[in-house]
């Protein structure tokens, strides 16, 4: 086959990729207010949203949510990963088998089974809920991330740690966690991003007392189309973006 | 002895993970098996008798109906992204390293975005009077503008879009573990490309398209705020029935039943990639 073809083939599906994205991104800097003309540049949209009281509202509420669901998922990720890599236990099949079904399963069958669960138990839908539905849903993926950092590493220096005395909370505090941070690091923010990005479980664990930026967001797009949404829509591609950018360096720069 | 000193720190972190797990992953899924079997109840959600009435439910003609075009359009959506992403992947993987890098940081990122977000992007694009229906209309391809927007196809565009690269990823590690000899060795065999391609590379690359057909087609039946968005109330999903059934018709023991088909469906599909890849490494033994 001659190399034009798989690359225009590639070049294409990129184009399509990005080509709503980026005419989220102009589109929200567009004056007019019908949305389909361009109508001049503007920030107007910008403006709109911030001096939007429930929007702002809803915002910090997402990243409030976001960063600690990150770091408990983190934390519980970490300690589980370790488990699995260290130890032998009873029941460590069913362990990986229900990490691997969470990974796995339709997001709406985790939503449903989750709202059951605290309907059943009485507790409120609001922050906590939602918390306990987004560390469990990001859980795997720490795991498998923290998973595959232990699994590339030298065994004999946990060993000679021990040999030389130390108990296994020494251990895994002066040897395990410098040597898996970077997978730390990468996991918190594949995890604050996974709870940022919510729709489908937040919809149904989240009650009127927490309202979080994606379902404010889908209650605005389901009617018509709402110019601030372009907005809002572009700072959390920058967002994103920033964070990836972050993940990633950490990662290659750990490698090298 | 340290067994002594370890023993406290094991415990805590397994009391913690099981806990966690046992706890909000094994029994609520328990509770979703239950609650397909107890019978509605309004003021309660569940209450007793025992019985299949959900599941006979799921038969009834109306919501059959539902779920059988939410199967197709799931299924539409599987094959147009195995169709894109299969030579997507095979390009991708004969790219130079570092380049590949490159276009893979540039595949996830908008998996990165949010996903409403990019969904209500293409409303901009379909709409009667979008983007395009003005550029096909300017170009003088059309003279009204067409009814993308609110149909069977939008609701299938939506799906690809934000699922193509979980068709993609799957495939394309298989790509990279295709060993250039088994292709050689087939072409000095005697085979043509044609052959090459149906009994070595398709075999080889199987488990890659079931992962991906795998991490489609569920979502495909589940995503409903894409039909919310993008396909009006006649293009509806399994997951606009679930969340219905859950949120306002408050009828559990069906919204579980309609879930426990997605889960079967998830389990037969595992089953499945388990065995194509046990064949392969048979074979490759």
């Amino acid at each position: 086959m001659t190399r034009w073809l798989p690359r225009t083939y590639l070049t294409l599906i990129y184009i399509l990729l990005y080509v709503p994205i980026v005419v989220l991104v102009v589109f929200s800097f567009n004056e007019s207010r019908t949305g389909y003309a361009w109508g001049g540049l503007s920030l107007r949209w910008y403006e709109a949203l911030f001096n939007n009281r429930a929007m702002v509202n809803a915002m910090w509420n997402s990243l409030w949510l976001a960063l600690s669901a990150a770091t408990v998922s983190t934390v519980i990720g970490a300690l589980t990963a370790l488990a699995l890599h260290r130890y032998q236990f009873r029941g460590k099949k069913l362990l990986n088998g229900m990490l691997f079904v969470v990974m796995m399963s339709p997001e709406i069958v985790l939503a449903i089974s989750l709202l059951a669960l605290f309907l059943l138990v009485g507790l409120q839908l609001g922050y906590v809920s939602l918390l306990l539905a987004h560390v469990t849903f990001c859980l795997p993926f720490v795991v498998i991330t923290v998973m595959a950092r232990l699994s590339g590493f030298d065994e004999s220096l946990p060993e000679a740690a021990r040999d030389l005395g130390a108990s296994d909370f020494t251990m895994t505090r002066t040897v395990l966690i410098p040597v898996i941070m970077p997978a730390l690091l990468a996991g918190w923010l594949l995890g604050f991003t996974l709870s940022l990005d919510d729709v489908v479980v937040s919809t149904f664990v989240s009650g009127p007392s927490y309202e979080i930026l994606p379902l404010r967001i889908y209650s605005m797009v389901r009617v018509g189309l709402k110019p601030e949404v372009n907005a809002l829509g572009t700072l959390l591609l920058v967002f994103s973006l920033v964070m990836l950018m972050l993940s990633q360096w950490i990662l290659i720069r750990s490698k090298r | 002895m340290h067994s002594v000193m370890q023993q406290p720190f094991k415990t805590a972190v397994l009391i913690l993970v099981w806990g966690w797990l046992l706890f909000l992953v094994l029994a609520p899924n328990l509770l979703v098996v239950g609650a397909s079997v107890m019978t509605r109840d309004p003021a309660t959600f569940l209450s007793l008798p025992l019985n299949l009435d959900a599941y006979r439910q799921l038969f009834d003609p109306l919501y059959l109906e539902v779920f059988l075009h939410s199967l197709y359009m799931a299924a539409m959506t599987t094959l147009v992204c195995l169709l894109i992403g299969y030579p997507f992947a095979w390009a991708l993987s004969k790219v130079g390293k570092q380049r590949q890098l490159i276009l893979i940081f540039l595949l996830i990122v908008p998996f990165w975005t949010n996903s409403l977000v990019r969904t209500y992007a293409l409303k901009l694009i379909l709409a009667t009077n979008g983007l395009l229906n003005n550029a096909l209309m300017s170009i003088g391809l059309i003279d009204e503008p067409l009814q993308l927007l609110y149909t069977e196809g939008a609701v299938i565009i939506g799906l690809v879009y934000l699922l193509l690269p979980f068709m993609i990823l799957p495939l394309y590690s298989v790509f990279e573990d295709l060993k250039q000899e088994l292709l050689l060795a087939s072409h000095d065999l005697g085979a043509g490309r044609l052959s090459t391609f149906i009994n070595v590379i398709v075999p080889l690359t199987l488990p890659g398209v079931l992962a991906g057909v795998m991490l489609v087609l569920l979502p495909a039946m589940g995503l409903f705020f894409v039909p919310d968005i993008l396909g009006g109330s006649r293009n509806l999903l399994v997951g606009n029935v679930i969340k219905n059934q859950f949120l306002d018709a408050r009828n559990w023991p069906f919204g579980a039943a309609a879930s426990i088909v997605l889960t079967v469906t998830m389990a037969f599909l595992m089953f499945a990639h388990r065995l194509s890849k046990r064949r392969i490494g048979e074979e490759g033994a």
